[in-house]
């Protein structure tokens, strides 16, 4: 009797799945839209055509729009989450499985997730059925201090993961850097910024072989001055090539500053470097990724206008570049006017994230604590990954014009134990089935008496 | 992140060097105990016996002073399954002396007014590597795997220790941490001692030991040792492995006459006597399965199993061997072994009458484990497995002391048990409660509203961030 009851429920729930954008509106109910403002009660969301017509208080259902009654849910944008690996690995010590490094590869910054993307993941079924609708995607520094270039996917249940290839690139500097360059943050920034001037170079020139020659000492006032050759302007520098053809023509993007570089960096040491970095190459398009130790240099990170991609609770000292790590690290770099997202790759998982956002306003009863609004706290989980993912105002927020994501979840979904009711990517309602799901049901009982648990399903 | 920092993550990968680089070993860990107050045996084999009763290396904590307390107004999670509205704690000596209504009188005691707030024991964490491995997680640290032959039982978790781990101050500050069971890792088929602590700080580990409490040995089964030891041409190198090196390994124990000391023998024999309680990690429900058969054969008692990602498969086994299964909330899929990781674990045990603890082995996730049961208690409500509040307080409370074997002095709010206390500034299965004080037997220990009410590793002193909130 319970398999029967199964099954049917299976058949309407796929009856009730149409491939295509629905015409909907949910009254009555808690929304939040994730631009930073509080909760509204009592609210409504439209979405046509795929996309948010309307969200708020007091909006008006059109005709010929589908109606479901919020009551008691809330309604939010699809939470965005950056930085991720969803879609490269199916089981994480499954080495043929997982597409997250690449230490033999001979290629660093040329390497690009976008082709490898796997939208059948059951890591993206599982992270869709917890309300995140788009991420960011790249592959881990491996064999270089580059990572490769990222991509922003969707997270519905189509062939079409990949919204947007090639989004950003991703460098380590600071202690991760360091290891990978050879051992030392010296040879992290001489890679970086050998690269650069080469991926400069081949933009120019087409090559990045040149004469040598040229020597000459650039001082100032008293310093030992930097070698002609190693400043961005010399036109000579020595045929010392340490890129690939391959993986210099995909840094060109980055020295134009067309494609964001994620620089990856904890210590405030290493930030106020890799702020330094914009000065010599000042077309950088640069985005931190950690920054545990941001709060001690939050006004310089303002100044400089580069928004964070911050680990969300990190407090201990994980390594020697974490030493003032602190829950308090975002509210801080908040409160002095940095914009910051809720990095998805420091927790278990990035369906934690709404977790982690939940904690951060309840550092606001914490005396000495710095914690976040409930609005900022849900916007760095949506319209603030959003905008870094440079999708301002299209995801991460339910405002006239943008994609129609949306999450009608069963409570405060900051809360722990809160999980979503419908899932919406670009005004489809999504499938929220997947393997987890299918265990939930199966053991539901441990009821044998007929069939082994194998027949089931 | 000790564990995700192995395997999956992206950013983070590189951090943890020495889990990464040691073992890449997911799941570091496994113990669990259960009833009984057990020492270390000595008395069977003539080694020096400490001031406690417990043999070599004896606990030297003594309670810090504490004021007579009534939390008054507060709800109140007794960690045993009851609630009280309204509710009035009153401790005094280190003691719980009563608990109950608003009728309790509370003369005598420093009036603590905790309306709107909540009051439990204090939390318990049965899987932690605090100490064996600290931050920073440097290579130097990474003190929590002997993993140089598959069976170690000789090995004793406190001797890696380090008391001045920043870890235990996150725990108690942000978690409300009063107790933890410290094991080794699961390289090894059989790991070592583990160690009980008082999350109190302390010069020594002697000094932070929990006085009387049971030690319990870690045992690993799966993936962890086959791959640890395989990938050096040794055995086991298959599960089959494992059990042979297992089974065998107790029949050597058995055999054991104690005439003659032997370090690893005296812990397998406390085990064979009942005194040394085993904690086993075990991912896969048809290996728990097997363990517990192997553990009948043998003649010793599984107390737990950690990280029992399979658990929901087998609660009515768990139920009728009377194990527990101490597991996670949501980690799933970053090893093989870990693939069926489900949200209603927890739930689906419970419904089968299985015994539940929540546990975190991550220095990150001792800090919410109350987080991390309330997400458990949602999952199984949304299959319509309703569980209340107080019963599920007690995962991370009384649960866990039980499969500890300290329950007789901790784990619930109950007359003459240790003053273990957190009061919350909000409902502790709420992502918006943090612990605003915490007493450790009637101590005051921590307390959110006075910022040097907290301790400070000599690790952070001089360094960014010391004495900060964190």
């Amino acid at each position: 009797m319970k398999r029967a009851l199964t099954l049917a429920a299976g058949l309407v729930a796929l009856a009730a799945t149409p491939a295509t954008a629905q015409n909907v509106a949910i009254t009555n109910a808690t929304v939040a839209t994730g631009d930073g403002s509080d909760p509204v009660e009592g609210a409504t969301v439209v979405v046509r055509g795929g996309k948010v017509v309307a969200a708020g208080a007091g909006v008006a259902v059109p005709a010929g729009v589908q109606v479901l009654d919020g009551s008691g849910t809330w309604v939010t944008p699809g939470l965005f989450a950056t930085v991720t690996n969803l879609g490269l690995w199916d089981v994480g010590a499954v080495r043929e499985s997982n597409d997250i490094r690449a230490g033999g590869s001979p290629f660093s910054a040329a390497l690009d997730v976008a082709p490898v993307v796997n939208p059948a993941s059951q890591h993206i079924l599982i992270h869709r059925a917890a309300g995140i609708t788009r991420a960011a995607v790249s592959g881990a520094a491996s064999g270089s201090i580059f990572a490769g270039q990222g991509a922003i996917i969707d997270l519905g249940s189509d062939a079409q993961a990949v919204t947007r290839p090639r989004a950003f690139q991703v460098v380590e500097l600071g202690e991760g850097g360091a290891r990978l360059a050879g051992g030392s943050r010296a040879s992290a920034q001489a890679l970086f910024r050998n690269a650069l001037l080469e991926a400069g170079e081949f933009e120019r020139n087409g090559t990045i072989t040149s004469p040598g020659g040229g020597r000459g000492i650039t001082r100032q006032g008293d310093d030992i001055g930097i070698d002609r050759r190693m400043a961005r302007t010399a036109r000579d520098r020595a045929s010392d090539v340490l890129l690939t053809r391959f993986d210099a023509a995909a840094l060109v993007p980055v020295a134009r500053g067309e494609q964001p570089l994620y620089v990856m960096v904890e210590r405030a040491a290493d930030i106020r470097s890799a702020l330094a970095l914009k000065q010599e190459f000042p077309r950088l398009d640069m985005v931190l990724v950690g920054a545990s130790e941001g709060w001690l240099v939050a006004r310089e990170i303002a100044a400089a206008g580069v928004p964070v991609i911050a680990d969300g609770l990190d407090d201990l000292p994980q390594g020697f570049d974490q030493l003032a790590s602190t829950q308090s690290n975002i509210g801080r770099m908040v409160k002095a006017g940095v914009k910051v997202a809720i990095n998805a790759a420091a927790m278990e998982n990035p369906r934690n994230l709404n977790q982690y956002a939940g904690n951060l306003v309840a550092l606001t009863r914490i005396p000495g604590a710095d914690g976040l609004s409930w609005g900022q706290a849900f916007a760095a989980i949506s319209s603030v990954p959003a905008a870094i993912s440079g999708m301002a105002g299209k995801a991460g927020v339910l405002a006239p014009g943008a994609m129609g994501d949306l999450v009608i979840w069963d409570g405060d979904p900051l809360e722990v134990g809160s999980m979503p009711v419908k899932v919406f990517i670009d005004g489809v309602e999504q499938p929220l089935d997947n393997h987890q799901s299918r265990l939930k049901e199966r053991y539901r009982d441990l009821d044998e008496s007929d069939l082994p648990k194998a027949y089931d399903w | 992140m000790l564990r995700s920092d192995c395997i999956g993550g992206f950013m983070k990968e590189h951090v943890s060097l020495a889990c990464a680089a040691a073992l890449a070993v997911a799941g570091c860990s496994t113990t669990g105990g259960s009833d009984g107050v057990a020492s270390a045996s000595a008395k069977d084999w003539d080694a020096p016996v400490g001031a406690d009763g417990n043999a070599p290396f004896p606990s030297t904590y003594t309670p810090y002073p504490g004021r007579p307390t009534a939390l008054v107004g507060a709800t109140v999670y007794d960690g045993t399954g009851g609630r009280i509205d309204n509710g009035t704690v009153l401790f005094r000596d280190g003691k719980v002396v009563a608990i109950g209504d608003a009728s309790l009188s509370t003369e005598g005691y420093d009036l603590i007014d905790g309306s709107g707030k909540f009051v439990t024991p204090g939390i318990i964490d049965i899987h932690s590597h605090l100490g064996d491995y600290p931050t920073p997680s440097v290579a130097a640290h990474s003190d929590g795997n002997e993993a140089t032959k598959p069976m170690t039982p000789e090995v004793w978790a406190e001797h890696s220790v380090w008391p001045q781990d920043p870890g235990f101050t996150r725990a108690l500050a942000n978690g409300g941490i009063t107790a933890l069971q410290i094991l080794p890792g699961s390289a090894n088929l059989t790991g070592g001692r583990s160690v009980t602590l008082k999350n109190v700080a302390a010069r020594t580990v002697q000094g932070m030991k929990f006085p009387g409490a049971p030690y319990g040995m870690k045992m690993a089964c799966g993936e962890n040792p086959k791959r640890v030891y395989g990938g050096k041409g040794r055995t086991p190198s298959t599960r089959m492995g494992n059990f042979a090196v297992n089974r065998q390994m107790w029949l050597d124990a058995q055999a054991y006459d104690g005439k003659k000391r032997d370090l690893g023998k005296e812990t397998l024999k406390g085990v064979l006597d009942g005194e040394i309680l085993i904690h086993n990690h075990c991912y896969r429900a048809d290996e728990m399965a097997l363990v517990m058969d192997m553990a009948k054969e043998m003649g010793y008692k599984v107390t737990a199993f950690h990280h029992a990602v399979e658990a929901y498969k087998i609660g009515d086994l768990l139920r009728e061997n009377d194990v527990c299964s101490a597991i996670w909330a949501d980690w799933y899929g970053f090893k093989m072994e870990a693939y069926d990781g489900i949200l209603e674990n927890a739930a689906f045990l419970r419904q089968a009458g299985a015994c539940v603890v929540v546990h975190s082995d991550d220095a990150n996730g001792i800090q919410r484990l109350n987080q991390e049961a309330a997400k458990a208690q949602a999952a199984g409500r949304r299959v319509g497995i309703d569980i209340p509040d107080a019963e599920v307080i007690g995962w991370i409370t009384l649960n866990a002391a039980k499969a500890m074997g300290i329950d007789e002095m901790t784990g619930s709010l109950e007359p003459g048990k240790m003053a273990d206390v957190v009061l919350w500034n909000d409902d502790p299965l709420s992502v918006y409660a943090r612990p605003e004080k915490v007493w450790i037997d009637g101590a005051l220990m921590y307390d959110a509203m006075d910022r040097k009410r907290r301790p400070v590793s000599d690790f952070e002193l001089g360094q960014p961030g010391e004495g900060d909130v964190k």
